[in-house]
């Protein structure tokens, strides 16, 4: 039995899904056609949660006000992709930092641009948390109401 | 809580060149068939009979549906638990709390040497609106996590490379495990870069198996062995969606759940009480993380019991001796 080799059979389907956006999603991502990254405030707790929610998860109670945040942050941490994946948008390395947008409460998630990533240990030392970074914008004829009308957030040289 | 008995398990060999001659239905036979061969235990006696798999990484929806009979759970109750068998496990147990059911089988099967990648099926449990595309999986977050560490700690490398040391060491001892092989902390450092600063020896791939236990109350035990283990706490708890809402040093739910499972079990003082743990880590940084938040040791001091060998076999608190997720590299 040991000596059967087998047989491997394969599969390989396309699945083509739609999501809504929702209503709340949807105006989150038309403002960034507008080039403004904008939060809803609980008005329980009073945090501004980024991208905007229609409620907050701790208080469990709807968000009340959309704010606009600050497309300027601090870079909370970052790590440098080095793998593929299906779909992938940009080539690795890249790398992905979490920051702490200017008013908002909770940290936004996005690409880090303008490093020299051919050597990353060496980009890794030019790199570090608590570093100030600015959104790089799609010119506004090009954006299309999605997460890359923001190209990505580059290191603020001076401020 | 009331009484929970393990009184049986069985397992595969993991890893595909042990699997690769079966099939997913197979596998659950042969770890359920060596069950109820090593205790004595019959289909008839058997309650309910608890699974666990996922049917995106078997590629086959409801997976369950593929080997429940396989499982012994022929016209029997036997539901299933997507994707996580420690809550397949749970759910046995509170079968078996509420007094309903005296026997419990939990099965559990996956085979990650089938799956497309699974960096694309990690990566899928992000939405498509806003994190999707920037490549977060479990390697990512958890690099997310490691850089928040070593910063905040001023740790090394080295001492992340040394929990893949550790596990893999332990895992030579494993008859079970997928991969038996030494490392070095240098072959660690060495490996490539997966996603900074974690690499590819930090990370675990996957594996293929198939687990079976049997779960009973305190009365049915009796007839099956003198030496049952008990389940004496149970917790569990769970963090925000959003990566950038999660305190990711803080790590609230682990805390939170092993803070009921300990007060169920009447511990007080982890690392004294607690004998042997055996701990998720899908990659290195984790390891150490968990063992602050679980309470072995205090905030910042993961890398310091690792390196004092308190956490190896024969240290006060051996963790993982199986070799864990890590042995899967």
């Amino acid at each position: 039995m040991s000596e059967t080799k087998p047989k491997i059979v394969k599969w390989d389907m396309h699945l083509p899904y739609r999501w809504s956006a929702g209503i709340v999603g949807t105006r989150w991502l038309e403002e960034l056609k507008n080039g403004r990254i904008m939060g809803t405030r609980c008005p329980k707790c009073k945090r501004v949660l980024v991208p905007a929610r229609k409620f907050c998860p701790r208080c469990f109670v709807d968000t009340t006000e959309w704010v606009q945040v600050g497309d300027k942050g601090t870079l909370r941490t970052y790590t440098i992709v080095n793998f593929n994946f299906t779909d992938q948008v940009k080539n690795p390395p890249y790398i992905v930092g979490i920051i702490d947008l200017d008013g908002a409460d909770v940290s936004f998630t996005h690409f880090i641009g303008e490093v020299d990533l051919s050597n990353i240990e060496k980009a890794s030392k030019e790199l570090r948390l608590g570093m100030r970074v600015q959104a790089v914008w799609k010119p506004p004829e090009k954006r299309e109401g999605n997460i890359f009308d923001i190209e990505y957030f580059k290191p603020i040289k001076e401020e | 809580m009331g009484k929970v008995a393990v009184v049986g398990v069985t397992q595969t060999k993991h890893g595909a060149p042990y699997t690769s001659n079966e099939t997913v239905r197979n596998l659950v036979y042969e770890v359920v068939k060596e069950l109820f061969d090593e205790t004595g235990l019959t289909r008839d006696e058997v309650d309910t009979i608890v699974t666990s798999s996922s049917d995106f990484w078997q590629g086959m929806g409801c997976s369950n549906v593929f080997y429940y009979d396989a499982a012994g759970a022929y016209l029997k109750d036997s539901p299933k638990v997507e994707e996580d068998s420690a809550l397949a496990f749970i759910y046995a147990c509170m079968r078996i709390l509420s007094g309903h059911f005296d026997a419990a089988l939990v099965v559990s099967v996956t085979k990650c040497s089938e799956i497309p990648s699974i960096i694309d099926l990690t990566g899928i449990y992000f939405d498509p609106f806003y994190l999707r595309w920037f490549g977060l999986n479990e390697f990512s977050v958890a690099a997310l996590q490691a850089q928040l560490y070593m910063n905040k700690y001023g740790v090394s490398d080295e001492l992340r490379a040394n929990v893949t040391v550790k596990n893999l060491r332990n895992a030579l001892n494993n008859p079970y495990a997928h991969r038996r092989m030494s490392l070095t902390v240098e072959d660690v450092l060495n490996s490539k870069i997966v996603s900074y600063p974690l690499r590819k020896l930090e990370c675990s791939e996957g594996s293929d198996g198939a687990c079976a236990i049997l779960l009973t109350s305190e009365e049915k035990a009796k007839k099956f062995t003198d030496t049952p283990v008990w389940v004496k706490g149970i917790g569990w708890s769970v963090d925000h969606y959003f990566v950038g809402d999660r305190n990711l040093l803080e790590v609230s739910s682990l805390k939170n759940a092993a803070k009921m499972a300990y007060k169920m079990a009447k511990v007080t003082y982890p690392r004294k009480q607690i004998d042997v743990a055996e701990i998720c880590e899908p990659s290195t940084i984790q390891e150490i993380l968990w063992y602050e938040k679980l309470g072995f040791c205090g905030e910042g001091e993961g890398g310091k019991i690792l390196d004092e060998g308190i956490t190896e076999m024969g240290g006060e608190l051996p963790v993982n001796p199986s070799g864990q997720m890590l042995k899967q590299l």
